[in-house]
């Protein structure tokens, strides 16, 4: 188990090598001048190659990806070109807001998709099981910015229930979440249900029928913790995919997170952003696929981690 | 044969292709079927302080903010949303049986490189690489189908992968070895109609996803670009008034998750008739 752990962080550190490595090249390539948004509109030619020289930008491409790798390892992801800040201070400053949102996106889909795949999965092949797989089906096939404005036009604008967008109270985060919520929940559903069905096929939940327990109990201690850990593994790779999702669902609501700024730095070209966010996201995606091949073999001793 | 009898069987499924049809319909007769052209703007269009008009008898879906009628933008929309979303598929298919042929036929060194770089691509975060790429280079219809089709590409190329290793070890592959068969006869002859099923299943599923991973990008203004409709950029450019004209938001809205949806029912019933693995456990 140890050498696995570490055969696979050291993979991790590979994949993160290679994405910074083509992210850099990419970007370096795309047409776009830097150098000229930096110096501003205004400035002469003189000056923009000034700036040029002074960002280090008139090196080859090697020489700048050796020095941004450097510079990565001591934990600096370098300087925003408009905001003139530290990007890992502009991306600390972003991620509370995110994890918040994060944190209520993953309790509403929990909440959403085990309760839907638990009641499909215990009633299968019944109504209400072809039902709430449909409406599963539905929420994974809805675009999030759809949801995310027949939200905020039934319960903001129609309801008043909830505030149209922004941050800092309880009410802010309920739309946002509630959004993420309904696409993960779908997905969480198909698992939840298929798990489920998997341990009602057990000879342990046929014994503990036999015995004459009532179908509560047989539900809430035997069936779902056992039914659990797919569920859990599936929160790993959900972590991973999360980044993507809330620069949608940060640009529709104002929240003031790691999306909203990844959006920001795309229209305003500003590299330095783009390239520290998606590095935390393909961390987020690495380690969250970790962690999902680390509870594998709990699920199913008979799984190796090899 | 039996798959289309399966499908006839399974109502949901049905459902699905019933809607997808008539949505492809929709889309190759749009000249024939639009009521307006989707580029003109009407003087009626608009109501006297310059507001799109609803829903109303001359304009079955309304207006949009241009004076323009929303039915016909819709339904050329349904063009752009398909060609997009079925060239970009088709080519992530194309590249992911490709690739993952190749790495579970060759294994060894070629296989482990084409795989982890296959883990690399799956690793980067797709939406935020496609809206860089669409913002710098400039949004075009084929660089939109190029970039959709290379983020989308991993998943397929998975799945081949595991099924052509394990298809490699089966007998009758080594039978055909020990009777002297070459690697192209064994590619094309054994294991390519073996892999067929599972590239159906996933091609169908990954419509879906281009489908709204396109509607998402001209959603964010860096897809399909006006005038041209697409269902994702009438919404973009109706979202500010949508407490005002919310039918500028919920029909084109409603149209791509109806459309994700008959495609995801019809993959789903798919997958249960084709996946051997999965045969009877649903």
């Amino acid at each position: 188990m140890p050498t696995y752990i570490a055969r696979r962080l050291v993979q991790a550190l590979l994949i993160l090598l290679g994405v910074s490595i083509i992210t850099f090249v990419l970007l370096y390539f795309l047409p776009a001048d830097p150098a000229r948004m930096v110096a501003g509109r205004t400035a002469s030619k003189a000056q923009v190659e000034l700036v040029r020289m002074q960002l280090g930008l008139d090196l080859p491409v090697w020489e700048q990806y050796g020095r941004y790798l450097w510079n990565l390892l001591q934990g600096d992801l370098g300087r925003s070109y408009l905001q003139r800040t530290e990007v890992t201070t502009l991306i600390g400053a972003r991620l509370p807001a995110s994890l918040l949102l994060m944190l209520g996106a993953i309790t509403c889909e929990l909440l959403i998709g085990v309760t839907l795949g638990a009641m499909a999965g215990l009633r299968r092949g019944s109504a209400a099981d072809q039902t709430l797989m449909v409406a599963a089906l539905v929420f994974v096939s809805t675009p999030q910015f759809v949801t995310a404005l027949t939200l905020l036009y039934i319960f903001a604008y129609w309801l008043g229930w909830f505030p149209i967008g922004g941050y800092g109270q309880f009410t802010h985060l309920v739309l946002p979440s509630i959004t993420l919520g309904l696409l993960g929940g779908g997905w969480y559903a198909r698992v939840t249900r298929s798990s489920v069905i998997e341990v009602l096929r057990q000879d342990f939940i046929r014994t503990a029928r036999a015995k004459g327990l009532d179908r509560w109990r047989i539900v809430s201690v035997h069936i779902l913790p056992n039914a659990a850990l797919p569920v859990i593994a599936m929160i790993g790779i959900d972590v991973g995919y999360f980044m993507s999702s809330i620069v949608i669902v940060e640009s529709v609501f104002g929240w003031p997170g790691i999306g909203q700024l990844t959006w920001q730095a795309i229209q305003q070209i500003d590299i330095p952003i783009i390239m520290g966010v998606t590095l935390v996201s393909a961390c987020a995606y690495v380690l969250g696929n970790l962690l999902a091949d680390l509870v594998s073999p709990l699920i199913d001793p008979r799984i190796k981690l090899r | 044969m039996s798959v289309w009898r399966g499908l006839l069987r399974r109502p949901l499924a049905m459902a699905g292709l019933v809607i997808a049809v008539a949505l492809v319909a929709v889309a190759i007769a749009a000249p024939l079927i639009a009521p307006y052209s989707p580029y003109e703007q009407f003087f009626d269009g608009l109501t006297l302080e310059g507001a799109p008009l609803p829903p109303n008898e001359r304009f079955l879906f309304g207006t949009d903010l241009l004076g323009r009628d929303l039915l016909s933008r819709m339904i050329y929309g349904a063009r752009t949303s398909l060609i997009v979303g079925l060239l970009a598929n088709g080519i992530a298919v194309l590249v992911g049986t490709a690739v993952g042929i190749t790495a579970g036929f060759l294994r060894g060194v070629v296989g482990a490189v084409l795989m982890r770089f296959t883990d690399l691509v799956m690793a980067f975060p797709a939406l935020i690489l496609a809206i860089t790429i669409a913002t710098l280079r400039g949004p075009s219809l084929g660089l939109v189908v190029l970039v959709i089709a290379l983020v989308n590409w991993g998943p397929i190329a998975r799945v081949v992968y595991a099924e052509t290793t394990s298809l490699a070890e089966r007998e009758f592959i080594a039978a055909e070895r020990a009777i002297g068969a070459n690697t192209s006869r064994i590619l094309f002859r054994h294991i390519l109609p073996h892999l067929l099923p599972i590239i159906i299943v996933w091609g169908t599923l990954g419509i879906s996803t281009t489908v709204l991973f396109e509607a998402l990008l001209s959603y964010l203004g860096v897809g399909v670009q006006p005038p041209n409709p697409s269902w994702g950029n009438i919404v973009y450019d109706g979202q500010s008034y949508f407490q005002s004209a919310p039918w500028l938001v919920f029909f084109p809205g409603f149209a791509v998750a109806a459309l994700a949806l008959s495609i995801n029912l019809i993959g789903d019933a798919l997958r249960d008739l084709l996946d051997p693995t999965l045969r009877g456990r649903h």
